[in-house]
Formats: structure tokens, sequence, C-alpha cells
């Protein structure tokens, strides 16, 4: 045999490549259509048994279950429908963002469904043309701006994440040893930034000499890269960790192996952390989401505040996102403290000037207070942060 | 700070150097599998479930090895019996490890695991500097890093070698000496899934004593890379995982220190020096190429 003869296109060959490719479709075919007939089958059953109720869709980029963002958001599905008795939810998980996520909520409506959650941020631009062709149905965002002029069908929603990390930051600000507080973050986007800021002047408000090193992931889920870098932090006698990614386990546990403190993200990991857990941040969003669908169903959603950019926090209402409970490592005196710290937080806000930037650059002047629309473009980190933003 | 990133070199590299030492076994005996990266991910699903319900990182670590043995198994079923094509059946089967341990994985996601410690050898973790680096590790570590010497006299001093070799290279010859190619080629895609399945737990029970979604990362790609970096030999596999494992834990550490660094061209940075090797030196390392790789073996020839 030749070598030319190895490599040519022989017919065997080629019809093999086609009959592995041909293969490999089926099964992706065949993978997408179990994923739809897994869908519609739930929802089936629950229409079956459910009769006259009114349908609420909810829909997911991931599991419903991945002790994240996305379990939360399905919690508070559950529990607005358990408040208010008469709503049939149709929930679809893991669903991309891109046009499928159209097909998703088209379904939804002619099964039925007044009111639509698709609760991920890259569900925007698709969520908003479902609502310009069913203005008789309510979509509202979880997490985006909408374009403007926006439908009078159309709304978004969302709380302020970095008012619990802050009131955290103090907790890690009065538990650490050394000084240094880590805190590994995916990507730096506005979001994340404003919460490495806030807990580094959480920390600052109790212990000003209170650093915060930041290391970036450059992805939102990579267990094995948050354990190195949470190893690195440990390493350079850092003894609180915090952390802004999606999966939110390893980092717990690498801290709490090392015998260090964390402050947790999302969800409440204090069983995986008995000695080191400190405190947290997490998701609450059934009333609000109980509030959206009781204002739509009654026919009120054009003008009210959700018709539009809705964002709350301590200053203007109840935050979704809370505080989780309490670790061993809390004194009585440091929970009194952040108990008076949120109630001026309600009056003040976090980010009030004079607040300077690692250059020690002025970025908020003297009696000014960030709002809340400005500090979701935030692209700074304040003076006592340690590391920088990948340029 | 070297210490620490070199530490961080070996405890970040080893799940890989198990998976390039599988793949060079595999592709030693003619089979690329692209699937690796599937293989890790069953055998972290496996090692992970096992830990959880029996509380044995050891039996994990079994479990991790006979799931990404099987699954490798799969793609050589495919490739050596039924002759497909051996780049396509490796996505396809990849994605299908995809999907399915993200199925199945769904009630582990969080779950709390005991997980392999790590270990410090006796006497050896004492000697400054090499001792923090080297002996101061996961037992799995410690596993990958004595795999390398023993794969290569696998294949270099052992008669199973001889034939995984003569296999990749002329099936012809060893059909003629009385031996089946396509068996030895089986045994060699499975081994490498075995290895493969052991890297995963190691990354899932001793690492990130986490699971998670798509957990590997590309990791398993990176290994398919290494084994052409490193010229088909499993001693070069254990420089490329190495060096592999060194740049993530520079920048990490470099991060943690407050250092500047462009992070994304470090994280490019792996890829950059495989593809400079390959236009580089690529005539001379594709002499190094087993001669009958992704050759489909056909007796009537």
């Amino acid at each position: 045999m030749t070598p030319t003869e190895r490599t040519a296109f022989t017919p065997m060959r080629v019809i093999r490549t086609l009959a592995a490719l041909t293969a490999a479709l089926t099964l992706a075919v065949a993978a997408a259509g179990c994923g739809d007939d897994e869908t519609s089958g739930s929802t089936d059953t629950g229409a079956a048994a459910s009769g006259e109720k009114t349908k609420v869709g909810f829909i997911y980029v991931g599991p419903k279950d991945d002790f994240g963002y996305n379990q939360a958001a399905f919690e508070g599905s559950e529990a607005a429908a358990a408040e208010l008795g008469n709503i049939e939810l149709l929930q679809a998980e893991s669903v991309p963002e891109d046009a499928g996520v159209e097909r998703v909520m088209e379904r939804m409506i002619s099964q039925g469904a007044k009111v639509l959650f698709p609760t991920s941020y890259g569900y925007l631009k698709y969520a908003e043309a479902v609502a310009a062709k069913h203005p008789d149905v309510v979509v509202v965002h979880q997490g985006g701006l909408e374009s403007k002029p926006g439908a009078p069908n159309f709304g978004t929603y969302f709380g302020t994440v970095y008012e619990p990390v802050y009131l955290a930051g103090i907790a890690a600000g009065k538990a650490t040893k050394t000084n240094k507080l880590g805190y590994i973050v995916a990507f730096p986007i506005p979001q994340t930034l404003a919460n490495v800021n806030a807990f580094e002047l959480g920390a600052k408000s109790v212990n000003p000499k209170a650093t915060t090193t930041v290391v970036f992931t450059a992805s939102w889920c990579d267990p094995g890269k948050q354990a190195q870098a949470a190893t690195a932090l440990i390493s350079q006698k850092v003894d609180v960790l915090t952390q802004h990614q999606d999966c939110t386990k390893t980092i717990i546990e690498t801290a709490e192996r090392a015998g260090v403190s964390s402050v947790g993200y999302h969800y409440d990991a204090s069983s995986l952390a008995p000695k080191g857990w400190l405190t947290g941040s997490e998701w609450n969003w059934g009333p609000m989401y109980t509030d959206i669908i009781t204002t739509a169903l009654e026919g009120k959603f054009e003008g009210s505040p959700y018709d539009g950019d809705y964002r709350v926090g301590l200053q203007t209402g109840d935050n979704p996102f809370v505080q989780s409970p309490f670790g061993p490592g809390v004194d009585d005196a440091t929970k009194a403290e952040i108990e008076t710290a949120k109630a001026k937080l309600a009056d003040t806000g976090i980010f009030t000037g004079p607040l300077k930037d690692q250059s020690g650059k002025e970025v908020v002047p003297a009696g000014k207070t960030l709002t809340y629309d400005e500090v979701e473009q935030m692209n700074f980190l304040v003076e006592g942060v340690v590391g920088n933003i990948p340029k | 700070m070297i210490e620490a990133v070199l530490a961080g070199a070996v405890r970040g590299g080893s799940s890989i150097l198990f998976a390039a030492l599988g793949e060079t076994v595999s592709e030693r005996a003619g089979v690329i599998n692209l699937s690796t990266e599937g293989s890790m991910l069953t055998g972290a699903l496996a090692a992970y479930v096992v830990a959880v319900e029996t509380g044995n990182a050891w039996l994990g670590a079994l479990a991790g090895a006979a799931a990404g043995a099987t699954l490798a198994a799969l793609h050589g079923a495919m490739v050596v019996w039924r002759g497909a094509n051996q780049l396509a059946t490796g996505i396809v089967v990849l994605f299908l490890a995809l999907g399915v341990t993200a199925l199945l994985g769904r009630d582990y996601v969080g779950v709390g695991v005991e997980g392999f410690d790590r270990w410090a050898v006796p006497g050896l973790s004492d000697i400054p500097f090499v001792g923090t680096i080297l002996f101061n590790q996961d037992p799995l570590t410690y596993l990958a890093l004595i795999a390398a010497p023993l794969v290569w006299l696998l294949l270099y001093r052992t008669r199973p070698g001889l034939f995984v070799r003569a296999a990749g290279e002329r099936g012809e010859v060893l059909f003629a000496a009385g031996h089946s190619p396509r068996l030895v080629r089986f045994g060699a895609v499975t081994f490498g899934g075995l290895l493969a399945g052991i890297g995963g737990a190691q990354l899932s029970t001793a690492l990130a004593l986490n699971w998670s979604e798509n957990m590997v990362a590309g990791r398993g790609f990176v290994a398919v890379a290494l084994v052409i970096f490193a010229g088909w030999n499993p001693l070069g596999a254990l420089v490329g995982a190495l060096f592999f494992g060194g740049v993530e834990s520079l920048q990490l550490q470099l991060q943690a220190q407050g250092v500047s660094v462009p992070a994304d061209l470090l994280n490019a940075l792996p890829y950059l020096a495989t593809l400079t090797v390959l236009v580089v030196l690529s005539r001379k390392r594709l002499h190094a190429a087993p001669e009958g790789l992704a050759r489909v073996f056909e007796i009537s020839r």
C-alpha cells in the first residue's frame, strides 16, 4: 500500500464518514427530541391534573437543581405558586440562550401561559421579540435592561446583589487575622466588580487594614481551576475566601480543609463548612415573583414599576438577594454591627463618596452616591483591592 | 512562591497526565480517541458517585477507571470492529458522555464527599523545596507520576508493548505473526480510557472535591494535543502535563500576589506552544507518529 492510497478519499471511506456523521446527527436529533418530550410531557400531566388554573411559564438556562442561580429561581417559582394557589407552573430547564428559547416561550403561550419568566441574561432579545408578538402576555426578564421605548407588556427586574455582599464583608473583616481576604471571580463584568468593591468596603468599614485580593478564573464553573485559585490565595496567607462563580462547592470545601474561613454566594453552603462558614448571600425570589404575577393577572402590569427596568435594594424596598445564616465564627457583636450597617445602607447606600480607585484617583466625589443604574456600569476596583482587571 | 507554583503544577497537571498517558497508548496502537475528554468526564462522575455512596475514595477511583474504560471500549468497538471513522466517532462518543454525565450527575451536584486527602510521604516530604512540590500531594497524583515511567516501560520493554506499537505501525506484520491487530488496538484504546478515567477521578475526588456538569472543561483535549507535543512518548507526556499544569498554576499564583497578568494570553499559552511545536518541528515530529495512526486495519489489504 502506498501513502497516497492511505489518505485518498476512497468510496468506502467517504461512505463511512457520511455514515458516521449521519449517526452523529441522528443521535443529536434524538437527544434534542428526548429533551422536548420531557418538557412537554411533564407539563401535559400537570395540565390534565389541574383544570382551570392560570398558567405561568418559567425558563432556566441550567438545571433547576444546580445549588445556585437556577435552583434559586426554580424555588422562587414554587414559592409563588404555593402562595397564590391557583397557578399552574410550566417549567423548562437547561434551555440554551439562543433562538430555541423563543420556541419554548411560543409553546408555553400556545399552552395558555399568561405570564412568562425567562430567567437568564442571554434570553433578553428573544423575550422582547416574543413580548412584541403577544401583547396579551406579560413577559418579564430577569437581570436585563429593556430596549427603549419598551413594550407595555414587557419589563425587567433584579435585586442588588452587592448589598448582602457588603454585609458579608463586615463579617470577613472581623474574622480575618492576617487582614487578607480573597475573592475568586469568574469574569470582570460590572456585577462582579461591584461585588468585589462592596466586599472590600464592608471589610474596611470595620477593619481599615483589610485588603481583598481578587483572582479571575475566566470561567463560570471550572472546579479544578477554582481549587487551584483557592490554594494559591491561601498560600499568600489569605484567611477568608469568597467567590463569584456559578458552582460554589469547591472553594468552600478547599477553604474548610485548609482551615480558613469562607463566605458563600448563591446558596447556603454552611453544611459543607461547619467550622469556617461565616455567612453568604442568596436569592429569595418568592415574594417578588408573587407580586409580579399578581400585578400581571390583575391587569395592572402596564405602568407598574415592573413595566420597565425594576431594580430593588435596601434603599427602595425588599431586596430579593438576602443574607445566608451565620456560622459559628461570627460573634454577637459582629452580628449587631451588621444589623446597624444594614439600617445605614437603606439610608446612604454603599458606593458613597469620597471613593478612590486602586490608583488613588477619586471615582465618586464626596456627597455623591452611585445609583443602582450607575453601579451596573461599574468598571473600577476600589482602593484596598489587590489585583487587576484583565485588559 | 516558586515552590507554590510548582506544587500547583504537579497537582493540576496530574489529571491531564493520566489522560495523556492513556491517549499515548491508544495512539501508539493506531487509534485516535478524541473522546478522551469523555472518558475523563465519565471517570470523574463515576468516582464521585461511588465515593459519595460508599465513603471510600479508592473504590471511587476504581469506578472512575472502569467508567472511563467502558466509554473508550465503546469508541474502540466502533472504530476497530466496525471500521467507523475515528474522528467522527470520537466526537459523537464525547457528546454522548457530556449528555449522559450531565443527566446522571444531577443528584450529585453540591453533595458532600470524603474524597482523597493530601498525604505527605513520611521523610521525603521534609526535604526542603522538593518535598513540598513532589511529596505532599494526593495519592492519585503520586500514582500519575509513577504511571509515566511505567507506561514507558510497558510500551518499550514488554511484549504487550511491542504488540501495541506493532499494531500502530504495521498491523499487517502483527497479523502475519499470528496475532490480532484488532484485539490489540481494542485493548489499547480501552486501557487508554481507563487511565483517562482515573484522571477524571483525580479531578473530582482529589483536586476539586466537587461534581458539576462538564467539569473537565477541555483538559481531555489538552491531553490529546499534548500527545503530539510529546512526540507520542510517555515521558514527554509527563513533561508536557507539568508544563500545562504549571502555566495555569503560575497565572493564578501571580494573580494571588496582585501581579498584573494577561490571563487570557496565559490561558492560551499551552495551545500556542503546541501549535508552535507542530509548525516548527512538524516534519521531525510527524516521523514519530505511528504509521498506521487513524487507519482502519483491514485483513484484505
